[in-house]
């Protein structure tokens, strides 16, 4: 399938996001494990790696404006609502979970990798509903 | 939406690549419409309806004059 020029810039940013994120996740565990940060700074190191993963969001977001093909621009604004369904679901039923003391802790950037698996998952939906993903 | 997209574009020897690269769309685009799996903006209409020069509602059945 032809790729459209906004899906070209959306994958070149994707890479090149997750580049940065492997990056400054490999520095900031580095960092954190031999101490060598503190104060203010360990704040900012810490947050380093959040940063690629919000460009990725910031990245859906312009795709979502630079595509020029309806349809396609609508079979994604789907899978985001998945996505967004099926993270914020899993995420309501863990805290409860956890409030109850039935499951243990579980860091809250999880739900970022479950609102990336619910991409796949709203890639299948479109498949059986609209006969095609992306 | 029910349509004769299909019709149209076969009288006239196109493919769907062809209808989708004149409506500058992806192929998919056009497949969805001419199945009735999506149903295009008034812009694209416009469009499609501009390229084989005829009205929109020539091409588009209304779902309320749908048998």
């Amino acid at each position: 399938m032809i790729m459209s020029p906004a899906t070209r810039r959306y994958n070149k940013r994707v890479i090149l996001l997750s580049l940065v994120y492997a990056a400054f996740l490999i520095g900031a565990v580095y960092a954190f494990k031999h101490h060598l940060v503190g104060g203010p700074v360990a704040w900012i190191v810490a947050i380093l790696p959040a940063l690629p993963i919000i460009g990725i969001f910031a990245a859906i977001g312009l795709y979502l404006v630079e595509e020029q093909d309806e349809y396609v621009r609508m079979l994604m604004v789907r899978q985001t609502l998945w996505a967004s369904g099926f993270a914020l679901s899993i995420a309501t039923m863990w805290g409860f979970l956890e409030s109850f003391e039935l499951v243990s802790h579980v860091e809250v950037y999880w739900v970022s990798v479950l609102w990336f698996g619910g991409l796949g998952l709203g890639n299948f939906a479109n498949r059986l509903t609209m006969g095609g993903g992306r | 939406m029910n349509n004769r997209l299909k019709v149209l574009r076969a009288e006239r020897n196109w493919s769907q690549g062809d209808l989708a690269d004149k409506l500058e769309v992806s192929r998919q685009s056009v497949n969805a419409i001419e199945t009735g799996r999506y149903d295009p903006s008034l812009p694209l209409a416009f469009k499609i309806a501009e390229l084989f020069e005829l009205a929109i509602e020539d091409i588009f059945v209304s779902p309320s004059k749908e048998a």
